[in-house]
């Protein structure tokens, strides 16, 4: 599997380390449901068989947090951009 | 029919041309009293003790593909019951000792061979480590020896005990620990569970459950519509995807395990044997191959391959244990995909949803708790009380903090 990095280019996954779901928020810390919301937040997965958006970063590289969306069932990379530049509105 | 000596000469004098079937291939019917979706191991299984020790006769066992299509082939067969924590030790010292009587109970031959599993330490606080996991053991009735390197080398004299960055100083072992045919548990338990009557219905994949007032009433299937007011999933790495058709989101994610084997050599490796610097654990089939595995890929994945990366990490960790494998010329390699929960223990547990039962979160440890599994799934579906060796298994452990993190790395299943 090779990883389009924005910034270094295509580069193979050995150099980025895994993070996991990029879909999910931290909760605010003194909601009203707190304990419900951090427990969804730390243990549950929507672990799709598809697209899946999820953070790697490039450690070996330009050390960049990516999320990148890859489909579960191909390994296929169809998106790769800086966390950093997340637009409100993505998931 | 019953295998025995007599039936084997009596087939062979007629040419091994009127062995019956082993098991059934049942059509689905309308009703039953309890459908497991899933027919890997621990659903056949499941199936068995369901009918056999609780005498429910109308069960089935709906499985997408054919039966033993997913990870019961897809492992390195070691089987053991070497664990830490006081509420995981129970279950799989539950399912060693079926291991240990399965053959004379099925009647099927798994070839269970107990020649024994060795970790090994490569550090004084591995060691220490070690002695600490071998007396949980030990308090719970379990056998295990704390070998020093001599013991070790007389046991393995292949291993590299020269390595100055990873020098052998020991390990824990455990003699009743081992290996069984994999494919031959699916088979066994289908043919045992065929013979009480349980349907075995293959090519049937769940694409809803039917939910009446917070209570399962039946499963939607790619044959038709199956009702019953108990199901039980036992889908190993599509458990999210089957659970997520009946609302639920769990605490798992799919991962991809590699393993490998080589072409066939004379006996060479006495037993299991596990790296203990990096993760990597080798043993022999009958048939004379390498069987091998390391650690998962380590992102999601329903793909049932892997990548290259895992397996130059395994090829290290091969060579840094024992440097004569070298020469070995890899066979075939397989991947399988894991069910991780997020603290490295599975669930065996009843769901929100009434009547909907789950067994899933196996990580890489599915194949050994198989018969365990199967036995304390069963005593759930068919009293609702979960078994005293699987109590600790629940699936609200997430939630109240009380998690069984045997390698206490946390949320976070890519490094379990």
């Amino acid at each position: 599997m090779r990883i389009p990095c924005p910034f270094c280019g295509l580069r193979d996954a050995q150099e980025f380390s895994y993070l996991g779901d990029a879909t999910r928020a931290r909760p605010e810390a003194n909601a009203p449901d707190t304990a419900r919301a951090m427990f969804e937040y730390v243990y549950l997965r929507d672990n799709p068989a598809g697209p899946h958006h999820e953070y790697w970063q490039h450690v070996s590289g330009c050390r960049a947090w990516l999320i990148l969306t890859r489909d579960t069932r191909t390994h296929e990379i169809l998106k790769a951009a800086f966390a950093s530049q997340r637009h409100e509105s993505a998931p | 029919m019953r295998y025995s000596l007599f039936s084997l000469i009596a087939n062979a004098a007629t040419g091994h041309k009127y062995w019956p079937e082993a098991w059934r291939d049942a059509a689905p019917r309308d009703q039953y009293d309890v459908v497991i979706v899933g027919g890997g191991g621990h659903g056949l299984a499941t199936a068995y003790y369901l009918t056999a020790i609780h005498g429910i006769r109308n069960v089935a066992v709906i499985e997408k593909s054919w039966i033993g299509s997913g990870n019961v082939g897809r492992n390195t067969t070691i089987i053991r019951s070497n664990y830490l924590l006081d509420g995981n030790i129970p279950l799989y010292e539950l399912s060693l000792k079926l291991w240990e009587n399965l053959e004379q109970e099925l009647n099927f031959n798994v070839m269970v061979s107990q020649r024994g599993v060795l970790n090994l330490c490569h550090s004084d606080t591995q060691r220490d480590a070690y002695a600490r996991r071998g007396n949980a053991m030990r308090l719970h009735g379990v056998d295990a020896e704390l070998l020093d390197r001599d013991r070790v080398r007389k046991l393995a004299p292949f291993l590299d005990y020269e390595n100055a960055r990873f020098p052998i100083q020991g390990g824990l072992l455990q003699r009743r620990g081992g290996t069984v045919r994999h494919d031959a548990v699916a088979w066994g338990y289908a043919r045992a569970a065929s013979a009480h009557g349980v349907d075995i219905v293959q090519n049937c994949e769940a694409t809803g459950f039917r939910i009446e007032a917070g209570q399962v009433v039946g499963v939607e299937t790619t044959r038709g519509s199956i009702g019953a007011r108990k199901i039980a999933l036992a889908t190993a790495g599509a458990t999210s995807r089957v659970a997520a058709l009946a609302g639920l989101r769990l605490p798992i994610e799919s991962h991809v395990l590699q393993a490998f084997v080589s072409e066939g050599v004379k006996p060479l490796i006495p037993g299991v044997i596990t790296f203990g610097a990096g993760h990597f654990y080798i043993s022999q089939s009958d048939k004379g191959g390498l069987v091998f595995g390391g650690d998962i890929d380590g992102y999601n994945s329903y793909a049932q391959r892997g990548n290259l990366p895992a397996v130059e990490d395994v090829c290290e960790g091969g060579m840094a244990l024992m440097p004569m494998i070298g020469r070995v010329r890899l066979l075939r390699s397989w991947g399988g995909v894991m069910d991780m929960s997020m603290d490295g223990s599975p669930i065996i547990d009843a769901t929100p949803v009434e009547g909907l039962y789950l067994n899933a979160g196996w990580c890489y440890g599915g194949f050994k708790a198989i018969p365990g599994s199967g036995y304390c799934y069963a005593h759930l579906i068919a009293t609702g009380e979960p078994h005293p060796a699987a109590a600790k298994l629940r699936l609200d452990r997430f939630a109240t903090g009380d998690v069984l993190d045997e390698k206490g790395v946390g949320a976070q299943p890519n490094l379990h």
